[in-house]
């Protein structure tokens, strides 16, 4: 046997050998995508060329003269295109972080409404989530800014929401904090809180698994975070923080946190409509979970939330997050339709770029660099926890 | 696997765009076989070689006293190619705004209008004796330029400021002006708002990638007056959003925004165009760097219409002129005399097929912006330099 398999290896010749064939054709199909990526890039050379454009990135160090309306690092005409970038990245990034959180919040909720017995709510949640589904977005977003923040009255006649929360076409502004001069110290005392709410999870997580009996581990190490945290707010002779109001002052806005129309229709478009995805994510997944799950745990005498949260939840994730994690990339690419309403995110700002420099080729490479960073960068970040919650075979 | 290998393909893909947006900036490289303490080699670019044949006679063999030099001009690369493209394909590919009344706009007949339009249709007539063999195109701010730079468009007639960067950097060339413009400032009548300084604190609506948004923070940042600027991506979005109440002021070249004003605006008298201009906006046709001669056809095109209203030629008079006229500027004007049309590549009755079909400068501006209209502009700086205005061609012959 052994005998004649060394033979019949032997006797095929190397064209004729499947691994060396695969080789081969791996081999061709790479040289192929080479070539033609080569000339792509060459016709583009030669045309710039041609036209006596250059082709390079230093024009980043140039003034990029004009001012962009929302910037959360300092920025004004006399900084760089590359501050620009920088500006309409962490506009980006601001946007699709709270719109993640947003949108997996409703998901969850409407996710598991879907599965209710109560027939009004299920079939709410279903409207919400067919209606959400098969609009575009971009029209959503559209609706949004030009039928909804921007048709708020006007500032003299904002509608005033207790709080006070002001709603105006100018924008929505909501009572903010000013830090004071204490702001620093109490930040040393929330850390200080986080760390002693930390070693109390620790010890009570292994408390726990000596005695057999857990504690609410989570209940009791929040409770001494806040406790410490309020602790510290009125043990320090000055409050850390300063209520900003926000007001009308003649025709304008002014304190508190001022968000733009553009900015609350791109984040409450994208949120909403990411959520109905994430909702029927979370649907599928709490249904993978086989039903003698849930009886055997009823059986064990767990309570209704109990089940949710020790039985099928843990089991449910194993499915929801990969899916989850291309809603997230989806929502965080998604926040480039912001250019149709002009919020400054990357996308509109780099358009602003391209326009004054004339510099098409870089821009758009860098956009899309840019942007396949942070996608493989989260989905790189929703593998390592999805390994963390995934089967363990054994 | 696959996915693995997907990735890596497109970080082959932007690595090498980047790579080879890299390269030029590199120090130029010692050709092949130079030596090592080789000067640096500064690119120059050839725009038009001279080639001069001298036959020198050789001794013995010669006769003729004087050596004979012929100087013959040889163009760069693309000479004549676009006016080739642009016969060969029967029509004329303008690029135009379309968004903004009185300059280009559709009418209800579906047609474009507009001051930029008639442009358009003056450089059909030009190459074709045909003004209708335009193709419109209608732009963005944004996009105004890449299409002109790859050749979608032939010329680019879009209220474009004529700026040193655009001029270089872009691989544009700026023909003549056809209008000369200021920025300006509107707000509703009704805000109290005077001044610049009343802007203090607000939020002021401007078109993304203009000259207009960088002219803003200029003067802005020079007056230190604080503002918010709300971008937007074209016309109809930046003024919709100024109607909304969206921002305290809009500004823009004070021709587009009375234009604006009356055409699209649904209040019209509400608002009012403050006394400030922001700055100078010299707007014109836009061409490619590397086809001179559909420069000077466009560049000449334009100089025809001011040389016509100089002379007092009309559509309405052209052929009574051409048939008595005894005035040889006239006369070389209409292509009576000498082959002024044949140097540009075209027939020698251009201009006379821009007059008749189209008009002169005056005619095109008072049928958009003329006081009959409703997006009237007075002709302010648009006066022939006779009437106080820059509008001056330089010399037919």
């Amino acid at each position: 046997m052994n005998n004649r398999r060394a033979i019949t290896s032997h006797a095929i010749p190397f064209w004729r050998d499947e691994r060396f064939l695969k080789a081969l054709v791996q081999a061709i199909f790479l040289l192929a995508l080479a070539l033609i990526l080569g000339y792509f890039i060459r016709n583009m050379l030669t045309n710039l060329r041609q036209q006596g454009l250059g082709l390079g990135f230093d024009f980043l160090r140039l003034t990029a003269g004009f001012d962009i309306g929302e910037h959360l690092i300092p920025y004004n005409r006399s900084h760089t295109y590359l501050q620009a970038f920088a500006v309409g990245l962490l506009n980006t990034a601001l946007v699709s972080g709270l719109g993640i959180i947003l949108a997996t919040l409703l998901g969850v909720i409407f996710g598991v409404a879907q599965l209710s017995g109560n027939f009004l709510v299920r079939s709410a949640a279903r409207g919400y989530i067919e209606l959400l589904r098969n609009l575009p977005l971009l029209v959503l977003l559209i609706f949004l800014y030009s039928t909804v923040f921007v048709q708020f009255p006007r500032v003299r006649e904002a509608i005033i929401l207790p709080g006070p929360v002001y709603l105006t076409n100018r924008g929505v502004a909501i009572p903010w904090g000013t830090p004071t001069a204490t702001f620093p110290l109490y930040l040393q005392f929330l850390g200080a809180a986080l760390i002693l709410a930390l070693l109390l999870a620790l010890g009570l997580s292994w408390y726990g698994k000596r005695s057999g009996r857990p504690p609410l581990t989570f209940f009791w190490s929040m409770l001494t975070f806040l406790l410490v945290a309020a602790a510290g707010w009125l043990l320090l002779p000055a409050p850390p923080l300063e209520a900003n109001l926000p007001s009308v002052q003649g025709l304008r806005l002014a304190g508190g946190l001022q968000l733009s129309p553009e900015f609350m229709a791109l984040l409450s478009g994208l949120s909403i409509y990411t959520s109905a995805f994430i909702a029927d994510v979370v649907r599928a997944g709490i249904q993978s979970v086989s039903r003698g799950q849930v009886e055997a745990a009823k059986s064990l005498g767990l309570t209704g939330f109990q089940t949710l949260r020790l039985v099928v939840f843990p089991q449910a994730l194993r499915v929801i997050i990969p899916p989850l994690t291309s809603q997230y990339l989806n929502l965080t690419k998604n926040s480039s339709l912001a250019v149709a309403i002009g919020y400054p995110e990357l996308f509109h700002v780099s358009g602003t770029v391209l326009n004054q420099s004339g510099r098409a080729v870089e821009v758009i490479a860098l956009v899309m660099a840019v942007y396949l960073s942070i996608s493989l960068l989260t989905s790189a970040l929703m593998n390592l926890y999805n390994r963390r919650v995934r089967l363990v075979e054994r | 696997m696959s996915r693995k290998l997907s990735t890596l393909f497109i970080l082959l893909i932007i690595s090498t765009l980047v790579i080879a947006g890299c390269r030029p900036s590199a120090p130029a490289t010692a050709p092949a076989g130079g030596a090592q303490a080789q000067p640096v080699v500064e690119t120059v670019e050839v725009v038009r070689t001279v080639v001069v044949t001298v036959e020198v006679p050789v001794p013995g063999e010669a006769t003729a006293a004087t050596p004979q030099v012929k100087i013959e001009v040889a163009q760069a690369p693309g000479f004549g190619d676009t006016l080739k493209a642009v016969q060969a394909r029967g029509n004329l590919i303008c690029g135009v705004n379309g968004q903004l009344p009185g300059f280009s706009f559709l009418d209800p007949q579906g047609n474009f209008s507009g001051f930029d339009a008639d442009f358009c249709r003056a450089l059909a007539a030009a190459i074709f004796g045909d003004p209708s063999k335009v193709e419109f195109r209608a732009t963005t701010t944004q996009e105004r330029f890449t299409v002109l730079q790859t050749g979608e468009i032939d010329v680019l007639i879009r209220n474009t400021t004529w700026t040193l960067v655009r001029d270089t950097e872009l691989g544009l060339n700026f023909t003549a002006t056809t209008f000369y413009d200021g920025q300006g400032i509107m707000v509703p009548k009704d805000s109290g708002i005077a001044a610049l300084q009343d802007l203090e604190g607000g939020t002021i609506c401007v078109q993304k990638g203009t000259t207009t948004e960088l002219n803003l923070a200029d003067v802005m940042a020079t007056e230190g007056i604080s503002y918010t600027p709300a971008v937007f991506d074209d016309v109809n979005a930046t003024y919709g959003a100024y109607a909304e109440g969206r921002c305290d002021a809009v500004t823009s070249d004070k021709s587009q925004l009375s234009s604006v004003a009356k055409g699209l605006l649904p209040d019209p008298d509400n608002h009012v165009i403050l006394d400030v201009t922001l700055s100078k906006e010299p707007l014109g046709p836009v061409v490619r760097h590397g086809d001179d001669q559909w420069l000077d056809i466009v560049k000449w095109t334009i100089f025809a219409t001011f040389a016509a209203e100089e002379y007092g030629i009309s559509s309405a008079n052209v052929d009574e002129i051409r048939s008595s006229t005894e005035n040889p500027e006239i006369k070389r004007l209409l292509g009576l005399e000498g082959d002024l049309g044949a140097k540009l590549g075209l027939s020698n009755d251009f201009a006379y097929n821009i007059i008749k079909l189209v008009g002169n400068y005056g005619e095109i501006y008072d049928r958009s912006l003329g006081e009959g209209t409703p997006t009237f502009i007075p002709r302010g700086l648009n006066s022939l330099y006779t009437n106080g205005g820059l509008l001056y061609s330089p010399p037919f012959r």
